[in-house]
């Protein structure tokens, strides 16, 4: 299950911003856009999220993802249409091959909520 | 007082393995090598096109493997009977090959050989239609293969794979006669994902387009040898791009 080793990577992304703080702020919620043309099961990076988050500075933090469509634009039909994902993928008017992907590909950290009104977690395990 | 605020990131999830992989890159530039990232569902038949390919080009190319498997060196071992340096890579419980894996199997490479004498490293990926497709490695192509014997419907049901890949190797084509399937609804699946893969249907059991496959990898060869002394002939020894972290 990939989705193990992309949460750790998105761990160790938003550890590198927290560390770079002045004063180590509680992150609230991290924010990511996940597109549904990629190999990614937002389902089971939340369980992923849920259980590396234990015992680091992110055990209170909430993981928010959003899925974003698959959206390709047939440039004969000068018009974006949405692949049938599994099915078909060519345009539905004229049969042109998916070529241009306008969305669906996205695997970003977005934003993260943070606020700086409380001390950081003791909780902080160091092998992160 | 309670006061949230936002920071905006933008960054991709896999940046660290992105940069791992351009990192591989460099040192395949400088030293003059193109490779291949191999990648298929379990039993397509990469080793046996491996062999294949090792038999019929090692005497003009100089080639060398990266062997991804999740625990076994069975394959390395099939490849080695080939005279060329295979460096075998256990995976572990890991589905795919990562950047930083096939930078260990640089590294051995590296210090076992004279990595600027090879012409070309070919990837073995490990058995797995899903989760290669999202990690580059390094590599200047990818190559996927579709057996025959697992359906028409594969490129529409794993999408993302046969749209990353450069090359597709439609393989057992000798097991054809004994198959319901269509090979041109297998192309047109394709074609709707990626209309520009260049499609290769082969079997490594009679030979049937393996010169065409030969063929392919000889001219990106070429091409990436001739793109590299235009682009630029690097000052910094590969040594000192071992020894950078990632």
């Amino acid at each position: 299950m990939h989705e193990t080793d992309m949460t750790r990577a998105l761990i160790l992304t938003v550890k590198d911003w927290w560390d770079a703080q002045t004063e180590p702020p509680r992150i609230e919620r991290i924010h990511l856009t996940v597109g549904k043309f990629t190999c990614v099961e937002p389902v089971s990076l939340q369980f992923s999220f849920e259980v590396q988050r234990q015992g680091t500075f992110l055990a209170e933090t909430e993981l928010v993802i959003e899925e974003i469509p698959l959206v390709a634009f047939c440039h004969p039909c000068q018009q974006s249409y949405e692949p049938e994902i599994g099915l078909h993928y060519a345009c539905p008017q004229c049969q042109s091959p998916m070529e241009d992907i306008r969305s669906g590909r996205e695997l970003k950290i977005d934003r993260l909520e943070y606020c700086t009104d409380s001390t950081p977690s003791q909780a902080y395990a160091p092998n992160i | 007082m309670h006061q949230t605020f936002d920071a905006a990131l933008g960054i991709n999830l896999l940046h660290a393995n992105q940069r791992g992989a351009d990192h591989n890159r460099a040192h395949f530039d400088q030293w003059g090598i193109t490779c291949f990232n191999l990648m298929s569902s379990p039993g397509a038949g990469k080793t046996a096109l491996l062999e294949k390919t090792l038999a019929a080009l090692s005497q003009d190319l100089k080639i060398a493997v990266i062997e991804g498997d999740m625990t076994t060196e069975l394959d390395a071992e099939r490849l080695r009977q080939y005279g060329v340096p295979v460096m075998a890579i256990n995976t572990g419980r890991a589905c795919h090959l990562d950047a930083k894996m096939v930078a260990g199997g640089l590294h051995q490479l590296a210090q076992e050989y004279v990595p600027a004498e090879f012409d070309l490293v070919l990837v073995e990926n490990v058995g797995n239609l899903v989760c290669p497709a999202e990690f580059e490695v390094g590599e200047h192509a990818k190559v996927a293969l579709l057996s025959l014997t697992e359906g028409e419907d594969k490129p529409l049901k794993y999408p993302i794979m046969f749209q990353e890949a450069d090359c597709l190797l439609i393989t057992k084509l000798d097991l054809a006669p004994y198959l319901d399937i269509d090979l041109a609804r297998i192309e047109a699946n394709v074609r709707q994902i990626n209309p520009d893969v260049t499609l290769i249907p082969v079997s490594t059991k009679t030979g049937e387009g393996l010169d065409c496959w030969f063929s392919w990898v000889r001219s990106q060869v070429a091409s990436q040898t001739t793109l590299r002394l235009e682009a630029r002939p690097l000052e910094a020894k590969p040594d000192a791009l071992i020894a950078s972290p990632h």
